[in-house]
């Protein structure tokens, strides 16, 4: 979203450097992601992408050999601060991973499992209200309303991805991280995930890892190329597809590797 | 070329031909030593939930027994009920000398007299009356009448004398004999009396032993194998508690017992003999078991499931015990189950706390002595009577009725808390 022509930025990565035990994977990785729009991160696999996704939640503190230097802001505020509280940043900070992953619970446990434990309604009227609206933004809600007590690993996988989303969405998230989030579906399914994407990008910021970069054109407005632990190039997602600054850029583009 | 391709194909047909049937060849002699092994229980333990009794004509007669006009409830309870008791057993034959009456006397059990006077107690009016009175027969007598006896040994290797049977034979053949479902062997503690003793001390004893275990082993471990398995660094300090949890997993059974004896008696002089030693003492052999199994399930949950929880910004503690705790005790129960399984069944560690000591008292609590089954299996097998062997099976069967229920529980568990949610 540009405000008077003035791109807003919403999360600054300043010289990330990411290591697994001895091995770094990521070198100075340093990226804007503008507010309100969609990012995609694209490479071939194993080249990073994924882990400086986890880097923006910080869900690589659950992996014991795994540490990162460097700064990231969100809002201004360096995340990698050791006054940072990480159950507020991932209250702001929702992900949806590459399997879906719903709690073998019912659909409303599901969705309101988030704003239970953040406190955010008061009453069940309230909580009734924010799954209903969750479950609608991920338009889930004409499907599942009549069966919101029956367990969530009764649904298809694409209504699996949408409950994950839904379960996401319900806390209201700033930024919403989608580690390749149809690789499990089907092309119908995939369909209907990005069309939520497009519609979810007006209240939140996205970062979506994709390996379909079919996906990352239709779906994205900017987009990172990562190779090797390196971010070889970013910029809008119109530019990397048809004029790309780098050969390496260019050749995974039209498929010559990767 | 192809032929040989032809032979190879037919080898590894024939291969996989001969592993079924060495498989289907290991099933068999399984099932044949489990039905041997059950069918050799059940026929010598059938009889022992038989219990014969000998029909005996009884006098209460007042003088005998030392009795007032209209004597009052306590007068009853003090009255001498001896006499009677061995005069109606010495009435059997009129014809007896004195020591032929003493062999009357031991054709029923030394309760007779008991029972002769609870009789009474349930029906006052029957002084100066005859009545007919089941009396408990002696265990050798029991044997005999179940067919169990060996009646054509010589008579001075029998415990039963010539005497004796004719008497029990003319008995039986006036139809003053029979045989009723042995209630006291589920309501008596043992006795040195084999057609006296039962089981229910060393039951109440297991049930009180295996209630402690339980409430020891199976917080301590859930609690150990969560911390160990969502909250602890993975570092050399917890790969060494790890590698002795399995060990300890593997020490024999006994070394525990020296361990309850020699801190649980010596050091804090709890009381011997009770269900609450030994409890403790084989929660101490069940802990690594439910630990061990508790770990493996809290294994099996998936990880995607705790990292949808951290990513929904739920704190450790609450992605373990709100998702991870919750899927993994079905597991975790069955362990626990199979872990106190097996210590209701192990004999060694209570042998030397002391459970192994002849009580005739059933147990109220865990802090009163006790037996336990598998220790009341050991006693019995150990006493001479013929009248024990019986009950030696028929205490197995208990036994393993009581690990069947448990294991079948387990099974319940674990398919009530899966199916719900896949």
């Amino acid at each position: 979203m540009r405000k008077n022509g003035v791109k807003m930025i919403k999360i600054k990565a300043k010289d990330v450097d990411v290591f697994y035990g001895k091995k770094q994977a990521l070198f100075n990785i340093s990226l804007d992601i503008e507010e309100n729009q969609v990012t995609a991160l694209i490479g071939p696999s194993g080249c990073g992408k994924s882990t400086f996704l986890r880097c923006i939640n910080r869900m690589n503190d659950v992996i014991d050999i795994c540490s990162v230097k460097g700064e990231i802001l969100i809002n201004d505020f360096n995340i990698n601060d050791k006054s940072c509280d990480v159950v507020r940043l991932r209250e702001k900070i929702g992900m949806v991973f590459q399997k879906p992953n719903p709690f073998p619970k019912t659909l409303y446990e599901n969705v309101s499992y988030g704003p239970t434990i953040h406190g955010m309604a008061q009453s069940k009227q309230e909580m009734d209200e924010i799954v209903e609206t969750s479950l609608k933004k991920a338009a889930l809600w004409e499907e599942v309303k009549d069966r919101l007590h029956e367990p969530g690993t009764g649904l298809s996988g694409g209504q699996q991805q949408r409950l994950c989303i839904a379960r996401a969405i319900s806390v209201k998230p700033e930024v919403i991280l989608m580690d390749e989030p149809c690789s499990a579906l089907d092309p119908i399914a995939t369909a209907q995930i990005e069309e939520l994407i497009d519609e979810l990008k007006k209240e939140h910021t996205i970062i979506i890892v994709t390996h379909s970069m079919a996906q990352a054109a239709r779906v994205s407005q900017n987009t990172g190329f990562f190779h090797l632990g390196q971010l070889i190039e970013h910029g809008s997602t119109d530019k990397i597809f048809k004029n790309p600054d780098n050969k390496k850029t260019q050749d995974y583009i039209t498929g010559r590797f990767g | 070329m192809n032929k040989n391709k032809e032979q190879l194909l037919n080898k590894r047909y024939k291969a996989e031909q001969r592993f079924r049937l060495y498989g289907l060849s290991a099933i068999f002699m399984a099932l044949l030593f489990l039905t041997i092994f059950i069918f050799k229980i059940f026929s010598t333990g059938y009889s022992a939930f038989q219990k014969t009794w000998l029909i005996v004509p009884v006098t209460f007669d007042a003088e005998l027994m030392m009795l007032d006009q209209n004597p009052s409830k306590e007068d009853l309870q003090d009255a001498d009920y001896y006499d009677i008791a061995l005069k109606s057993m010495a009435d059997l034959d009129p014809n007896a000398n004195e020591d032929q009456e003493n062999e009357l006397k031991r054709m029923v059990s030394y309760f007779f007299e008991k029972e002769i006077k609870n009789e009474l107690l349930n029906d006052p009016n029957l002084i100066g009356k005859t009545k007919e009175v089941y009396l408990t027969a002696s265990d050798d007598l029991d044997q005999v009448f179940k067919g169990n006896y060996p009646r054509d040994l010589p008579e001075d290797q029998r415990r039963v004398s010539d005497y004796q049977l004719k008497i029990f034979d003319q008995l039986v053949a006036n139809g003053k004999v029979e045989s009723k479902f042995n209630i006291s062997f589920f309501t008596n503690a043992d006795s040195r009396e084999a057609e006296l003793a039962g089981i229910a001390s060393s039951f109440m004893g297991s049930i009180f032993s295996i209630l402690v275990c339980l409430m020891i082993a199976f917080p301590v471990a859930v609690l150990a194998a969560i911390y160990l398995e969502e909250f602890a660094p993975k570092n050399r300090f917890t790969d060494f508690i790890e590698v002795n949890i399995n060990n300890l997993a593997a020490v024999p059974s006994i070394v525990f017992g020296l361990l309850g004896l020699g801190v649980l008696l010596a050091i804090f002089h709890l009381p011997r003999s009770t269900p609450l030693v030994g409890g403790i003492t084989l929660s101490l052999m069940t802990l690594p078991t439910i630990i061990i199994a508790a770990r493996a399930s809290l294994k099996a949950v998936p990880p995607s499931i705790r990292e949808a929880a951290l990513a929904m910004g739920a704190s450790r503690m609450q992605t373990t015990m709100h998702h991870t705790v919750p899927l993994s005790m079905p597991g975790t129960l069955s362990g626990t189950i199979i872990g106190l399984a097996q210590a209701l069944g192990e004999t060694a560690p209570l042998i030397l706390i002391g459970m192994v000591a002849f009580v005739n008292t059933i147990p109220g609590s865990p802090m009163d002595p006790a037996a336990s089954l598998p220790v009341q299996i050991y006693i019995w097998a150990e006493s001479a009577e013929r009248g024990f062997v019986e009950k030696v099976s028929a205490c197995i069967m208990v036994l393993l009725g009581f690990l069947i229920i448990m294991n079948l529980f387990a099974q319940i568990i674990r398919h009530k808390f899966e199916k719900k949610w896949s």
